[in-house]
């Protein structure tokens, strides 16, 4: 692959006693859509949270656009341009839904363009707009912490299990919306245990076993190969 | 086009109930001067304790908010707080005795000029202490609760002890301002012109520390890390700068507090911080930690019922605070005005 914009090599991170990754590599190609998949509990989202800063990798590199960022602090990886949707969603309840919004808008005021094409994609949000964050419902809660972090363009978007939990209108609002920001060319590493979601956006894919990267390939490969997708995940996902 | 669902909220009636119970810690505040006014025999006796406990409520929220911001931002319990009390009472009086010819001229202008440079001089040295203080005894304890307890309070005896260093082991008594002395006859009752500005400072200190967090991007970043500091990060913002700047408008303001509460004594002991910890505490339990609002709310309802209880049953004054701690925990048990917190 040439020239990744996100490129992880050997990557170790212990939580506590755990080490819960062990040894990841991963290229996230630009301008495409880079999925991360595996059972629950083998690291996807403590891959995600290594290279924010949440956590901190032990061993190996985490290089962004040619740049180590492994030792950087947070805030100073987040202003490389890269916007983080946790899994968790990170929502501030207290503050409206506007103030979210102005927050996620770092480097200055909100760009007007850019809220009309997300009221568009997530009407939910002008309606909610003067309203505390904390009393959307879960789907609203999604388009917002989303939308966040959409509203500035970003390098690289890390996109945590964006569909859980939801109704399946609402994961189709959400699967088009990422799909307009695919569209835009912006590469997006996306968690994602909704296999048609993944199918439908994922342009190659990455299957996490155990705190190890098993396989990476196309995403088209995998989403064909039912034997593939039973031997890595455990089960035919194709079935659920 | 768009196919997600209509997202039109449905509107039910609520009940007057539902309706008044984010409005209720301030309706408690009212149906408490209302109780005051018909428990106080004479009007005009009520009329001085209301504004002399709003005075001493202003004081409070004054000496506690800061506290309760660096609770909720960081998770720092500061039984050194206090500190920052007596060395803003001490450069601040400090300061009125050096400016005795201002203070003792019989003119507001020059009173309140002299009045401003103590607490401008009293801000600024506990604005430095407050980022000594937080580099050297809070930094390296962060998230030990138990060791930010005992380092904190360990810090406020040092800091005691080097008041009596410097400024000697007797109490120091200072007069108010010359034209800030006395009342004033308002409908009958005795107004203390000092008491009025206390009040005065305080409404100015609670609406401009609600409008840089409710209108400034500083202030939505303050909002927002209280309830969730992960997430702030990974938006971008550096929220330890944040939080220094916030101990530091905190021991700022304590020191403001200080020089109020000096003045309002009208004597400064290198122990006055310490005992004022205990009403402090009490206002940040009762307001909610981490909440402005909540610690206003609750500074003038101590102020307020230790006024009146004084008033009517001097004995009962010493157990009011405690009372009405209880009382409020019993009904809000994260404090009035809760602030959500993600974990």
């Amino acid at each position: 692959m040439s020239d990744p914009i996100l490129s992880l090599q050997g990557v170790n991170t212990n939580i506590a006693q755990y080490h819960i990754l062990q040894g990841v590599d991963l290229d996230v190609p630009r301008g495409a859509v880079t999925m991360l998949l595996g059972r629950n509990g083998v690291g996807k989202t403590t891959t995600l949270r290594t290279i924010i800063g949440h956590w901190r990798a032990h061993q190996g590199q985490v290089l962004f656009d040619g740049q180590d960022i492994t030792r950087l602090p947070t805030p100073a990886i987040a202003r490389l341009g890269i916007g983080f949707v946790p899994e968790d969603m990170g929502i501030f309840s207290d503050l409206s839904v506007e103030e979210n919004m102005i927050l996620a808008a770092v480097s200055g005021p909100i760009d007007s363009t850019r809220l009309e094409w997300l009221f568009s994609v997530f009407p939910a949000l002008e309606t909610f707009w003067k309203k505390d964050a904390g009393t959307l419902s879960g789907g609203q809660k999604q388009m917002l912490t989303i939308a966040r972090a959409m509203i500035e363009e970003r390098r690289l978007y890390l996109i945590d299990e964006p569909t859980k939990g939801l109704a399946p209108a609402i994961i189709s609002t959400m699967a088009r919306a990422l799909r307009e920001l695919k569209d835009q060319g912006a590469s997006i590493l996306l968690v994602e245990q909704n296999f048609a979601v993944a199918r439908a956006l994922g342009d190659s894919a990455n299957v996490m076993d155990d705190g190890r990267m098993i396989w990476s390939g196309q995403m088209q490969q995998l989403s064909t190969d039912a034997d593939l997708q039973e031997r890595l995940m455990g089960l035919s996902m194709e079935g659920q | 086009m768009n196919t997600a669902p209509d997202h039109t909220p449905t509107m039910a009636r609520m009940s007057w109930a539902e309706r008044l119970s984010p409005y209720a810690p301030v309706l408690l505040i009212i149906g408490l001067v209302l109780a005051g006014l018909i428990a106080i025999p004479s009007t005009s006796s009520w009329l001085t304790l209301t504004v002399s406990g709003l005075a001493m409520g202003m004081m409070i929220f004054i000496m506690a908010s800061g506290l309760t911001l660096v609770f909720g931002l960081m998770d720092v319990i500061n039984f050194g707080h206090g500190a920052f009390v007596s060395v803003g009472a001490f450069v601040g009086v400090s300061f009125l005795l050096m400016l005795e010819h201002m203070t003792g001229a019989p003119s507001l202008a020059l009173n309140l000029t002299a009045m401003l440079v103590a607490i401008i001089g009293a801000m600024l040295a506990t604005a430095a202490m407050g980022w000594a203080f937080e580099r050297v005894i809070v930094k390296p304890v962060y998230g030990h609760h138990l060791k930010q307890i005992l380092v904190t309070m360990g810090g406020l005896i040092v800091v005691e002890q080097l008041i009596i260093v410097l400024w000697g082991p007797e109490e120091i008594f200072i007069t108010r301002p010359e034209a800030l002395k006395g009342a004033i006859t308002f409908a009958g009752a005795a107004l203390e012109k000092y008491r009025l500005v206390a009040v005065g400072i305080g409404l100015v200190v609670f609406l401009a520390m609600r409008w840089v967090l409710r209108s400034t991007k500083i202030g939505l970043i303050v909002r927002a890390g209280v309830e969730n500091g992960e997430m702030v990060e990974a938006l971008g913002y550096r929220l330890r700068l944040v939080f220094v700047g916030v101990f530091l408008a905190g021991s700022a303001l304590a020191g403001l507090g200080g020089v109020l509460w000096g003045l309002y004594q009208e004597v400064i002991t290198a122990h006055m911080g310490n005992q004022t910890m205990i009403l402090i505490f009490i206002v940040v339990i009762i307001g909610g930690l981490g909440s402005v609002e909540g610690c206003f709310i609750g500074a003038l309802m101590v102020g307020l019922l230790q006024n009146y209880v004084a008033f009517l049953e001097p004995k009962v004054a010493l157990i009011s605070n405690i009372g009405l701690m209880v009382a409020i925990l019993m009904w809000r048990p994260m404090g009035m005005i809760p602030v959500v917190k993600a974990k």
